[in-house]
């Protein structure tokens, strides 16, 4: 579906330059994720002391830091730990969610019950502290980090799906397979899954922003990568301590979460539109 | 000059994919104290029309040619300003559906007296009062208390009253009533229309009656417009349409109008020596949300027996609650019976364990209402029809095909349907390819939960000839569930009326059509619209 | 049994505060991670603690016991308001929470009239403005607010304000000016959310066929907009307020640690950092506490607003 999605979007992306800007985005942030090398020759970890602390220039596009490294260097590299973590984020949220919400849509009774108390309780916590506390519980780490901010997530996920499975499955065309004398498992696989995957995938797209903006807020509060790794949350937390005198270094980072959020999220509005407009 | 004069009309709607014309050169004149009906099935633009006579039309809607004059002044030119003074006090609106058109935060009372209070036609206390004298002559009972009730505590037919209420407060000289009673029960639907009709002759004020019911039209209207495809076919005097139609597409509606004819659609037959569904004392209590006082549960269905015998029709007759649905859902399996037995062909469908309830399926089939959700949107009509063979496990891949390409034959749906969508499709063939998927694994029985009612009335002609065609090549018996009486005369052997649950009348069709021995019964029959056409032809034989 | 339902709904938010405590307590308590270790300086480096030393810290929280005795004892003395005493202070740790709570609120209050004002402004103005490039631009800003990471907005802000403009002190916590920055970008994701929420709802709303109605009875744009649709779509709006409270509360970890001010936010952020068991544990609870509290006073009022709710609303939740 995803496929035809993009299909359909190629023609409205002439029209629609913000949403074509928002593809170039995660493009470029997913190759540099896999390629960093192509964007910049710095080395990100190993800087020059005598280009310490300078500005934005040809040579050095976000400046340097207080080592002398390459800023946009940083970023570049920091992309494959920051979407790493998000997508593990997001797969956590999705796959546990995904499945507790088919549980208790398809099978009801106290399987939906237990499954539900246990949502509620979820999201009776704001989902930051929620990671926060997952956090202390599992130690540090971008990789505990991405699971917390998963499992603070997938309450939504779980929710939607129980009840997309309830409104499909109560759906005419679904009580008229099972009158025409389809299995329920014909009904879950060819009716009820098909129908309930569309939103779930919608609601991946939305949480990947949020994810994006979790996993940054926890790594620059300090619970994510350990220094020198480049990871965006921590770049930012690392230039706070010359924010007066070298603003670059907590400008960029930031501006490139912020893009690539604005992005995931534009993405995700163009695919809800793309599915009720249908 | 009359007091409406809509002179050579164009409404197109811009949309992201360019301009859609929705309407052209539409010429009608209403006069003062009148009732003209535009007639016309969905699509036909005469919503549309009806819209731009108030300055209401949907987002994107737009005059492009012609004049709207009301008592000699163009509308068409209005700033939305004069709009306001003109909505209310002049023109007025009575909508389709009353059940979402009353602000659900507001009291009745208070929406009522908006009306005098925007235009200053009383001071606030003096409105309040009035508001209560509107709400008693539009016939609704306790005025003062149901003045203090927000509208979710009103049935659908009192808030219609309520509609009523808010279109006559400013004295308007126009009312305009789009399908006023199309979302309400027929009984209902009678009293609402007579009793507009009575308010509107008494205060001299015009109406412009938009339906797409011929038999209503007939009743209220004294001149008829006929619409199609956005323009006017055919207008004149009710009586002159309905004797004697010029145009081709009005004689078609003619004949396609259930509540306009008589006859069966084949000879009726009398009940047959195999009884294929036979149902005893048939219970469904549903339970109640708590609250307060009120009862826990609801008796759906009270003890309803019948027999069907193969080959025949029975139609099931009521209103929305009637229990006509859920009777029909227990007898396929698909709810169970708090009570009761259904014996199908001699096995007891209630006490059958889920296995053996799956096999049975295979002979007896359903086909819904709504053609837009029973049919799966992602699934092309080769997945729809073929999934009960599918599911049976019938066939080889081609055998299967071959069957269903057999089966779209017999539904009188082209081999091209095959890979399209259901949303690709009109109603009506959906309707069709809905009827073939229930053929598919050649059942005894079909049970057809109105199976009409979402069509236009030129298609459910159709579906219903398709229907007892069927019936006699397949020899099928069905079990049909409908609300309008109009469309059992054309189709059952037998009939009987559910009320509340309890089925009060069953009997050969002529015989409780005929000669009906409840006063309910007489009731739903008075309220076939149509009736005075039939008068009239009565008359002239 | 028949129950009222107001009993129903406060047995409902009981049942949820336990519920909370147990996630807390089976998140904090049963991973693997492990307070006493990092206490003893032993969690990630080299074990510099003895086994004899770990055991008697162990005993000294009251580890080495079955789960479920240490479950009950920790659930009796939390009913007591009793969570334990901070590993690394040593501190009561509900007391450092309650302590902690009053700066954190005088910036979570400012930032929710800031979020309400704004968001319900740029709703209500970008859905009534018949100018299609304001409405669009105003339409715009929501999307923009939830996508920006808070912590950043917070150090531009601090450039801008502080550095560049010297309007307002960048750090620490003396009196009101310093307070706008902090609420500022506390607001800015809140605002977005409720303007989106209300934004949305006010559309639906205008599309009703009862919108019609009103229009056809000659009501002005301005009535038809703040007389019927506003009404209408401002109460699912209102069901907002215990995910915007949750909200505020969980972004005062970033906005305290940006701008250095004390409070509950700087509690939490030391608490997770010091794998501080008990405090982080009271911060969840009381979190909880109000979400259920708040959410509890819009279910026991939405009655009184909205005619067609008896008494017991749908749930709503805290995120997502």
């Amino acid at each position: 579906m995803a496929d035809l999605a993009l299909r359909q979007n190629g023609r409205l992306l002439v029209r629609r330059p913000g949403l074509v800007l928002s593809v170039l985005v995660l493009a470029a942030v997913l190759l540099a994720a896999f390629a960093p090398a192509l964007f910049t020759s710095y080395d990100p970890i190993s800087g020059v002391p005598a280009e310490r602390l300078q500005g934005p220039s040809a040579a050095h596009l976000f400046g340097t830091d207080e080592t002398g490294r390459d800023v946009f260097a940083r970023v570049v590299h920091g992309a494959s730990l920051s979407l790493r973590a998000t997508v593990l984020a997001v797969l956590v949220a999705l796959v546990a969610g995904a499945a507790l919400g088919l549980l208790a849509g398809f099978r009801g009774g106290w399987a939906d019950a237990l499954v539900m108390r246990v949502v509620d309780v979820l999201q009776a916590v704001p989902a930051i502290l929620l990671s926060l506390a997952l956090v202390t519980g599992l130690g540090f780490g971008t990789t505990n980090v991405a699971i917390a901010v998963g499992v603070a997530n997938l309450a939504a996920f779980a929710r939607l799906m129980r009840a997309e499975v309830l409104r499909v499955r109560t759906g005419v065309f679904v009580e008229a397979a099972r009158a025409g004398g389809v299995r329920w498992t014909g009904v879950l696989g060819r009716h009820v899954l098909p129908h309930a995957l569309g939103p779930v995938l919608v609601l991946a797209t939305i949480t990947f922003g949020t994810a994006v903006l979790e996993v940054s807020a926890l790594s620059f509060l300090g619970f994510g990568a350990t220094p020198p790794t480049p990871e965006w949350g921590a770049l930012v937390a690392g230039g706070r301590n010359f924010l007066a005198t070298a603003w670059w270094m907590t400008t960029f980072p930031g501006l490139t979460v912020a893009a690539v959020v604005l992005a995931a999220n534009r993405l995700s509005r163009a695919f809800d539109g793309e599915r009720s407009g249908r | 000059m009359s007091l409406l004069e809509i002179t050579d009309l164009g409404v197109a709607y811009h949309t992201r994919s360019g301009v859609v014309p929705a309407v052209h050169g539409v010429s009608l004149n209403v006069e003062a104290g009148e009732i003209v009906a535009v007639v016309g099935e969905s699509g036909s633009g005469k919503t549309t029309t009806a819209h731009a006579v108030i300055g209401l039309l949907p987002r994107g809607g737009r005059v492009t040619a012609g004049r709207i004059a009301f008592a000699g002044r163009d509308l068409t030119r209005l700033s939305e300003k004069d709009w306001q003074a003109v909505r209310g006090t002049e023109v007025a609106l009575v909508p389709q559906d009353p059940t979402v058109s009353l602000d659900p935060v507001r009291r009745i009372g208070d929406q009522v007296a908006e009306v005098l209070l925007i235009h200053r036609l009383a001071p606030r206390r003096a409105a309040a009062a009035r508001a209560v004298e509107l709400l008693r002559r539009a016939g609704i009972d306790r005025a003062e208390v149901r003045a203090r009730q927000y509208p979710h505590e009103l049935s659908g037919g009192l808030r219609q009253r309520v509609l009523i209420a808010i279109a006559l407060a400013g004295e308007p000289k126009l009312i305009i009533a789009d399908e006023p009673t199309s979302a309400l029960d027929v009984t209902v639907q009678r009293e609402i229309l007579d009793h507009l009709e009575a308010l509107a002759a008494e205060s001299g004020t015009a109406v412009l009656l938009i339906t797409h019911d011929l038999g209503v039209a007939a009743d209220r209207a004294a001149r008829i417009a006929v619409m199609s495809q956005g323009g006017i076919v055919e207008q004149g005097p009710a009586p002159e349409i309905l004797a004697a139609p010029a145009e081709p597409y009005t004689r078609q509606l003619l004949a396609a109008a259930p509540s306009l004819t008589r006859e069966p659609l084949r000879p009726r037959r009398d009940e047959g020596p195999d009884v294929l569904l036979s149902v005893d004392g048939l219970v469904k209590t549903f339970a109640l949300p708590r609250n307060g006082s009120a009862p826990r549960s609801v008796r759906a269905v009270d003890g309803v027996s019948f027999r069907l015998t193969r080959g025949r029709t029975l139609a099931l007759v009521g209103e929305s609650g009637s229990g006509k649905t859920t009777t029909a859902r227990m007898a396929v399996g698909l709810e169970t019976p708090s009570a009761g037995t259904v014996t199908f062909d001699g096995q007891d469908v209630t006490r059958l364990p889920a296995a053996e309830l799956r096999r049975l399926r295979r002979r007896f089939q359903l086909v819904y209402q709504n053609p837009y959700a029973s049919l799966n949107p992602r699934f092309d009509i080769e997945q729809v029809v073929g999934e009960p063979l599918r599911a049976f496990g019938i066939g080889s891949r081609a055998e299967r095909r071959a069957r269903v390409a057999q089966l779209l034959d017999q539904v009188a749906l082209p081999a091209s349907a095959l890979r399209r969508r259901p949303a690709e499709l009109s109603g009506g063939q959906r309707q069709r390819a809905a009827i073939a998927r229930a053929l598919a694994l050649n059942p005894d029985l079909v049970v057809l939960d109105e199976p009409v009612s979402a069509l236009d009335v030129s298609v459910q002609a159709q579906i219903l000839r398709l229907l007892v065609d069927l019936q006699d090549e397949l020899g099928l018996t069905y079990l049909f569930i409908t609300h309008d009486l109009a469309v059992v005369r054309e189709m059952a052997d037998h009939v009987g009326v559910l009320r509340a649950g309890r089925l009060l009348e069953l009997g050969p069709a002529d015989e409780v059509l005929g000669n009906p021995r409840e006063d309910y019964t007489r009731a739903l029959l008075a309220a076939i619209p149509g009736g005075t056409q039939h008068d009239q032809e009565a008359r002239l034989a | 049994m028949r129950v009222h339902p107001v009993v129903r709904r406060l047995l409902q938010a009981v049942i949820v505060l336990w519920a909370a405590f147990t996630l807390s307590f089976v998140i904090l308590y049963l991973l693997p991670g492990d307070a006493v270790l990092t206490k003893l300086g032993g969690a990630d480096g080299g074990v510099t603690a003895s086994p004899q030393q770990i055991a008697a810290a162990r005993a000294q929280y009251g580890l080495d016991e079955p789960v479920l005795v240490q479950y009950g004892k920790r659930l009796a003395d939390a009913l007591h308001g009793d969570f334990g005493t901070s590993v690394s202070t040593g501190d009561d740790a509900t007391h450092m929470v309650l302590t902690a709570l009053p700066p954190t609120l005088a910036v979570t209050g400012l930032a929710l009239v800031l979020a309400v004002v704004l968001g319900g402004g740029i709703a209500i103005l970008g859905t009534y403005t018949r100018v299609r490039a304001v409405s669009q631009f105003l339409l715009s800003l929501p999307p923009l607010g939830t996508s920006l990471p808070p912590f950043w907005v917070g150090l531009l802000l601090i450039q801008l304000f502080s550095f560049r403009l010297r309007l307002f002190p960048a750090l620490g916590a003396t009196g009101f000016a310093s307070l706008v920055l902090p609420a500022i970008t506390l607001a800015l994701p809140t605002g977005a959310i409720i303007a989106q929420v209300l934004a949305k709802s006010l559309r639906t709303q205008l599309a009703e066929p009862y919108i019609e109605i009103a229009r056809a009875k000659g009501a002005s744009r301005r009535r038809v907009h703040f007389g019927h649709a506003l009404r209408n779509a401002g109460l699912p709006a209102l069901t907002l307020v215990g995910v915007v409270a949750g909200n505020l509360l969980a972004g005062s970890v970033v906005t305290e640690t940006v701008f250095s001010r004390d409070g509950l936010g700087r509690v939490t952020a030391s608490a997770v950092t010091a794998q501080d068991i008990p405090v982080v544990q009271a911060v969840i609870v009381l979190s909880a506490l109000f979400f259920v509290l708040l959410n509890l006073a819009v279910d026991l009022l939405y009655p009184l607003l909205d005619p067609r709710v008896a008494v017991v609303r749908e749930k709503v939740t805290a995120h997502g």
